[in-house]
């Protein structure tokens, strides 16, 4: 092993480990902090990195590829397709706007169409590292701002991958030179080429489904957690590999097979141990970006650098604006989703550098714009900042306070983990008793038909910290888990005590060992499982939120009562599901029944007698 | 200094503005311990040996309930059953609470006249309660005249206010008799 490879890589570490904890510190992000970073140690300041800085960019460029593979896993195709509308009409507009905008005003500066376009292309994309942090940060994911920049920022990450394909035909030669990527294909005949293609993506779904999942299960079997990353990065390796032996984007391939494994039982475990991996080499690839930043240049023009910076701003908030205002945002909320992904994201660098190596943007323009987004990702904080505090109080309608309707339903105090047979119970007796539960699950049948009937529900992986946090685990002050696995209840236990400490934690146990196995991580009273227990459970969060123990025993008791009342119906209706929804959907049916009829029924219970509000008014009367 | 045990009963304290008042008084009343039977056992499961032990440590009781049906809410009711027991508060060796007081407080939705021998309801309350009074008398504790708030459906807050402040004399009153 050779010293200078040992020295390089303290810098980047060393440089990494002093600037992200301060750009963190004062609000700024991650992502800025490896860009600091990496113009600290480049060419232009310390010299520490010099001309090996582009290598470690193409190497470092995997972090991207396992970032798409990641982004691949985590959509599955029903989500996808549960945001459709949001995500599609908020996100192509955004995109097509900015496109067409800054696309124009580069042509006015006299750059060639292919340029302006691929430009164009990745100037309008945000960041979504520096949106969601900061939407976080603030509070804000829940305001309509926050979801409609959810929806972009989705739009854009897939809209990646169709951009990354069609980078290469803008081609011009201007650059240094057609791609690096060594296709064997390049002297194939077009047709036989089209068909090869075809045949490597139908080789990616077929192993991903046939090929990855037994051979991740014989790994598995082993026990050895780094032959499991191994086998991860040997995934995303031969998947990128082969994409660029025929030509296509590695980032298109391994996003599809992401989207593959996304129902795979290794779902979580692939994502878990390639998600430091991909955390690493996109902290490399950013600092990578800072080296290579010009800064001399841009101090030979700062002029023209701030007017860059502003008027790509500027563009991007006016379209912003304008898609804010057409998906009906109310002013205030406009301006925060506007301002707030005003800047030029981390995908530009992405894009922009593989305009560079296809040879389609020059190298100056490129540095010059990659500057730009760096100067307009720091911005951001502070325009937002600006925003909150001098202009969104003059407009008289602040986003935290004052909530629009369909906001206030967000922040109830009760969250439901889990909403099959033991959490639906709790959550029919919550809502008989006027407590409406926010809801966690992952069956996206059950989701759809949960929302239709109003209940508040987010679909997901309850064991990651952000889906509870967008759920409004900070602001709830009850955690009801109602998971049937073992293994997710114990990780919601652990993440919910280090993530959200202030929430009270009603837990169901499987068994008795299991309700041992919750004692020793401090659940003091486990619930262990059946229909009673799931009743009393929702006994005691009603008295947690401040019902009279006996009122709330009673509506137990009512609910239990009613629940088994309607046994006997049901069950007839039960065998004819089969004829008409099919077994997979029968517990959904059954739900649907459930919920429709617990609206029919009356919950006020018989206890009238000890109400004396009757008999007083039956008194004023008489008089 | 004298201890008060107010054993209290009301199945649906949230919708009584008065039992809710009055309680509020007991609770600023210092060396006062509050037994909310109806929050503390909504299963009707009652602890005896808790209540006999709290028992065993107060010198006065205060029994405090609506006025249902010319008695008291049945879980007071079981209350008594359970833990005054035979052998611990009446019967051979029976002693533990012998020498304490009794008072009671009761809400009645009548007014106070529809209580008397010419009222609708033909009898006092004193009258109704004898049942308790004699309860207190077997466990060899005093019974005292009791606290009543008549006429609640009528009451306007400025009488409630004043009725709870009556409530909390009289109960400074019961720690401070002898």
């Amino acid at each position: 092993m050779s010293t200078s490879f040992l020295v390089d890589a303290i810098a980047y570490l060393l440089a990494a480990l002093v600037c992200v904890p301060i750009a963190k510190r004062l609000g700024l992000g991650s992502v800025l902090g490896y860009l600091v970073a990496g113009i600290a140690i480049g060419p232009a300041l310390l010299g520490i990195i010099g001309e090996q800085g582009t290598d470690i960019m193409h190497f470092a460029e995997f972090g991207v590829v396992i970032m798409l593979f990641l982004i691949g896993l985590e959509l599955e195709p029903r989500r996808l397709w549960q945001m459709r509308t949001s995500v599609g009409v908020a996100g192509s507009l955004q995109l097509a706007l900015t496109t067409v905008a800054i696309g124009a005003g580069a042509m006015l500066l006299g750059l060639p169409w292919q340029v302006s376009l691929a430009v164009a292309l990745a100037l309008s994309m945000s960041s979504t590292a520096i949106v969601l942090q900061s939407l976080k940060e603030q509070g804000l994911m829940h305001t309509s701002a926050g979801r409609t920049s959810f929806a972009v920022l989705l739009f854009q990450d897939v809209a990646v991958i169709p951009i990354l394909a069609l980078l290469p035909f803008l081609a011009t030669g201007v650059g240094q030179g057609a791609s690096d990527h060594t296709s064997v294909l390049a002297d194939v005949p077009a047709l036989l080429r089209a068909v090869l293609v075809l045949a490597a993506v139908a080789v990616v779904v077929v192993a991903g489904r046939f090929a990855v999942v037994p051979m991740m299960r014989a790994v598995a079997s082993a026990r050895q957690r780094e032959l499991f990353i191994a086998a991860s990065l040997l995934i995303v390796g031969g998947i990128a590999w082969l994409m660029m032996m025929v030509g296509l984007s590695p980032a298109l391939g391994t996003f599809l097979a992401g989207v593959v494994l996304s129902d795979s039982e290794f779902r979580h475990e692939l994502e878990s141990d390639l998600e430091p991996v991909k955390g690493l080499f996109l902290g490399l690839f950013f600092i990578a970006v800072g080296a290579s930043i010009d800064v001399a240049s841009i101090a030979a023009q700062p002029l023209a650098t701030a007017a860059i910076v502003l008027g790509l701003v500027a563009i991007k908030a006016a379209v912003l604006v304008a898609v804010g205002r057409f998906v009906k945002l109310s002013l205030d909320q406009t301006l925060l989703f506007a301002i707030g992904m005003a800047q030029v994201g981390e995908f530009a660098f992405v894009l922009l550098s593989f305009s560079v190596q296809s040879g389609v943007v020059p190298p100056h323009v490129s540095s010059s714009l990659m500057a730009a987004t760096a100067i307009s990702m720091a911005l951001t904080p502070l325009l937002v900042l600006a925003l909150r505090l001098l202009v969104l109080p003059r407009i008289g309608t602040r986003q935290a306070p004052t909530r629009q309707a369909d906001d206030i339903s967000e922040h109830h105090n009760v969250i439901i983990v889990g909403f099959s047979h033991f959490g639906s119970t709790i959550g029919r007796l919550l809502r008989a008793n006027g407590i409406e539960a926010t809801i966690l699950d992952n069956d996206s049948d059950r989701v759809d038909l949960l929302r239709r009937m109003g209940f508040r529900v987010y679909y997901g992986d309850a064991t990651r910290a952000d889906l509870l946090a967008a759920a409004g685990a900070e602001q709830a002050s009850m955690l009801i888990c109602a998971v049937g696995s073992q293994e997710t209840t114990n990780a919601i236990v652990e993440l919910a005590g280090k993530h959200f400490p202030h929430l009270q934690l009603l837990v169901r146990a499987r068994d008795r060992f299991h309700a041992y196995e919750l004692m020793e991580h401090g659940v003091a009273f486990p619930y262990r499982d059946g229909v009673e227990t799931a009743v009393r459970m929702g006994v005691d969060a009603l008295r947690a939120t401040g019902r009279r123990a006996y009122a709330a025993t009673r509506a137990g008791s009512q609910f239990l009562r009613y629940d088994e009342a309607s046994m006997a119906e049901l069950a007839t209706l039960y065998r004819s599901d089969d004829d008409y929804v099919g077994a997979v959907r029968r517990h959904v049916a059954e739900q649907e029944r459930l919920l429709t009829m617990d609206i029919q029924a009356d919950h006020t219970q018989g206890d009238h007698a000890w109400d004396s509000e009757p008999m007083r008014k039956g008194v004023s009367r008489r008089d | 200094m004298r201890q008060l045990l107010l054993v209290f009963a009301h199945p649906r304290l949230e919708a009584s503005r008065v039992n809710r008042r009055l309680l509020d008084a007991a609770r600023s009343v210092d060396n006062v311990t509050i037994v909310d039977l109806y929050e503390r056992y909504p299963a009707f499961d009652i602890d005896v040996e808790h209540e006999q032990r709290e028992l065993s440590k107060h010198d006065v009781m205060v029994w405090h309930h609506p006025f249902y049906w010319y008695s008291a809410p049945p879980l007071f009711k079981q209350w008594i059953d359970l833990v005054l027991t035979f052998g611990w508060a009446y019967g051979p060796g029976g002693t533990a609470v012998a020498g304490k007081s009794v008072h009671h407080a009761v809400t009645t939705g009548g007014g106070a006249e529809a209580y008397s021998h010419d009222g609708r309801n033909r009898y006092t309350i004193q009258e109704f309660l004898r049942p308790y009074e004699q309860t207190a008398r077997l466990c060899g504790m005093s019974y005292h005249e009791p606290f009543a708030v008549h006429g609640t459906h009528r009451l306007t807050t400025t009488d409630i206010e004043a009725e709870a402040l009556r409530y909390r004399r009289f109960l400074e009153d019961c720690l401070h008799e002898h």
